[in-house]
């Protein structure tokens, strides 16, 4: 600390995006974590190691009310990285810290006169859904986050069990498998050519018009809109069909394609 | 131009040890320079199935720290003199295995042999991502069960990943070698079916390794099955395997139980 406050080279600040995965949670409490368990129990290390974002908007909360709600996630495993939708009296020391936006980081630039370390410290204005994170490095620079991407991202070979992949930009298409214990998660639609055996995730940073193809119906797990329906939900006359999967209002609807 | 070959699964005991031993004494009984080496650091085998383990003296470990030259570490086999063992170390730490002390070991066994083939530890941590990191072919070892093939899947995952290869944008060249698998129980649907396992896994079948009381037989006597009785079926299927990893194209078989098939319709007639 004290070497990098004497220390004139100035440090760069990157931003970075990650997509986190936002709990709106309903009262009462004890059937919506009911219902969290139940999806825990079925699709094991969900919430593992990924960001968390807790939507509170809309609910009437004492302090007292989110900080127990806070402790029963934590019990499930579950670390909350954020709170989005929450009045300023109901956060403060002790708690997960506000979130806002969802949009993606614009630039950072450190102040030429500001001691790094301040600069450091300060939080971006406007962190979305995905988080800025600031990394030291020796050039003075400004670096622009995300360049502009292709709204749709072509995997050419299959995806094995224990990949993820993330695309909030846009599209998925897998020419091959998805593997069981592999997962897929888009902003837009997932295409898939070969058999979806893991868990897919369409919309997924709000888009309910998103939808779900492929070639062999095996999924473990399949969502639009943070809507989920797991492998035992789903029609057993659907299995290895090929099928399309789409949102009509609050329910997942699935037919065979053909 | 010597071969690096990874014998690997996730899963433990499905053969990956047998089947290094197995390949390796194949490849070294056509005249080709094969060094077997342990990457099972605290849980050696290979010398039990290639039966060198009086004859440890130093390890693998021993050379990647430079305690021991690699030409003392090197076990000859007694009954053919173009196969040679390399051990893992089972007293040692695995955290004594650096990535760039294996790279060493690896670089000079390149000079002494034709084929390097590397037994991997069960599981994805850094023994089994050491032993395949190096490496220009893939043996992905797996039984014809789900849990099997996810974790063989996992591991093909990795071996597009987290190696040499593919850190330069490459493709690692894989093989399917399906073992453990049993006739009776594939008639009765008990195990999954070789074309289903092929599907899922989508990489290209070099051999199909029948259950078999004389791997269990051979592995006490501390020989490769392929040396012990080149005439029983999983000698035959190993060998096949190994002229298939040389590049020859032979046909293959699934196998069959003849027995099991005239019994069935023996009882069927009674019946
Ligand atoms: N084809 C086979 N038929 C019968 N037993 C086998 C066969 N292949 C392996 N085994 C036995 O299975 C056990 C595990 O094999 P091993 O090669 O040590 O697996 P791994 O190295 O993958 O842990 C050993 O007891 C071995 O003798
Ligand atoms: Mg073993």
């Amino acid at each position: 600390m004290t070497e990098s406050l004497k220390s004139p080279t100035p440090i760069r600040l990157r931003g970075r995006s990650f997509l986190a995965i936002v709990l709106s949670p309903e009262l009462p409490f004890s059937n919506w974590l009911a219902g969290l368990d139940d999806l825990a129990r079925r699709s094991t290390g969900f919430f593992l190691g990924r960001p968390i974002v807790l939507d509170v908007a809309g609910l009437d909360l004492s302090r007292e009310a989110l900080e127990g709600l806070i402790e029963e996630l934590q019990a499930r495993n579950v670390r909350i990285m954020g709170i989005e939708g929450a009045r300023a009296s109901l956060l403060g020391p002790g708690m997960p810290p506000e979130m806002r936006g969802g949009r993606p980081a614009g630039d950072i630039e450190p102040a030429e006169d500001q001691a790094p370390t301040e600069a450091a410290a300060k939080p971006p204005a406007a962190a979305p859904a995905a988080v800025a994170a600031a990394s030291p490095a020796s050039v003075p620079q400004v670096t622009t986050v995300v360049p502009p991407s292709p709204a749709s991202l072509l995997i050419e070979t299959p995806v094995r069990s224990g990949q993820s992949i993330v695309f909030p930009e846009g599209d998925v298409t897998v020419l091959g498998s998805v593997a069981s214990g592999a997962e897929i998660i888009a902003g837009g639609s997932i295409h898939i050519y070969g058999a979806l055996r893991g868990r897919v995730m369409a919309g997924s940073v709000g888009n309910p018009d998103a939808r779900i193809f492929c070639r062999k119906l095996e999924a473990e797990l399949l969502a639009i809109d943070g809507l989920y329906k797991m492998a035992d939900d789903m029609d057993p006359q659907l299995r290895g069909q090929p099928v399309q999967v789409w949102l009509d209002g609050d329910a997942i609807k699935a037919t065979t394609l053909n | 131009m010597s071969k690096v070959v990874v014998v690997t699964s996730g899963k433990g005991g499905v053969g990956k040890t047998t089947s290094t031993a197995a390949l390796g004494a194949a490849l070294a009984q056509t005249g080709q320079n094969v060094v077997v080496v342990d990457f099972d650091v605290g849980l050696r085998n290979l010398d039990l199935v290639m039966g060198a383990e009086r004859r440890v003296v130093y390890d693998l470990i021993n050379v990647v720290q430079g305690d021991a030259k690699l030409a003392q570490a090197l076990i000859r086999d007694k009954r053919l003199e173009t196969l040679s063992l390399l051990p893992a170390s089972q007293t040692r730490d695995k955290d004594n295995l650096t990535a760039e002390g294996v790279a060493k070991v690896m670089g000079e066994l390149r000079k002494k042999f034709d084929w390097i083939i590397c037994d991997s530890p069960a599981g994805i941590e850094r023994g089994a991502t050491l032993a395949m990191r190096h490496a220009d072919v893939a043996v992905v070892v797996t039984n014809p069960e789900v849990s099997s093939v996810r974790d063989s899947d996992r591991i093909i995952g990795l071996l597009d990943s987290k190696t040499e290869i593919a850190e330069r944008g490459g493709t690692m060249e894989k093989h399917l070698l399906l073992t453990r698998y049993d006739p009776n129980r594939a008639d009765r649907g008990d195990m999954l079916k070789v074309d289903d396992v092929l599907e899922i896994l989508s990489i290209p079948l070099i051999g199909i390794i029948p259950e078999s009381m004389e791997v269990l037989r051979a592995s006490n006597l501390g020989t490769p099955v392929t040396l012990s009785d080149a005439s029983c079926a999983p000698a035959k299927a190993y060998s096949d395997a190994a002229r298939r990893l040389m590049g020859e194209t032979i046909p293959m078989a699934v196998p069959t139980d003849r027995k099991g098939l005239f019994g069935k319709l023996f009882g069927r007639r009674a019946a």
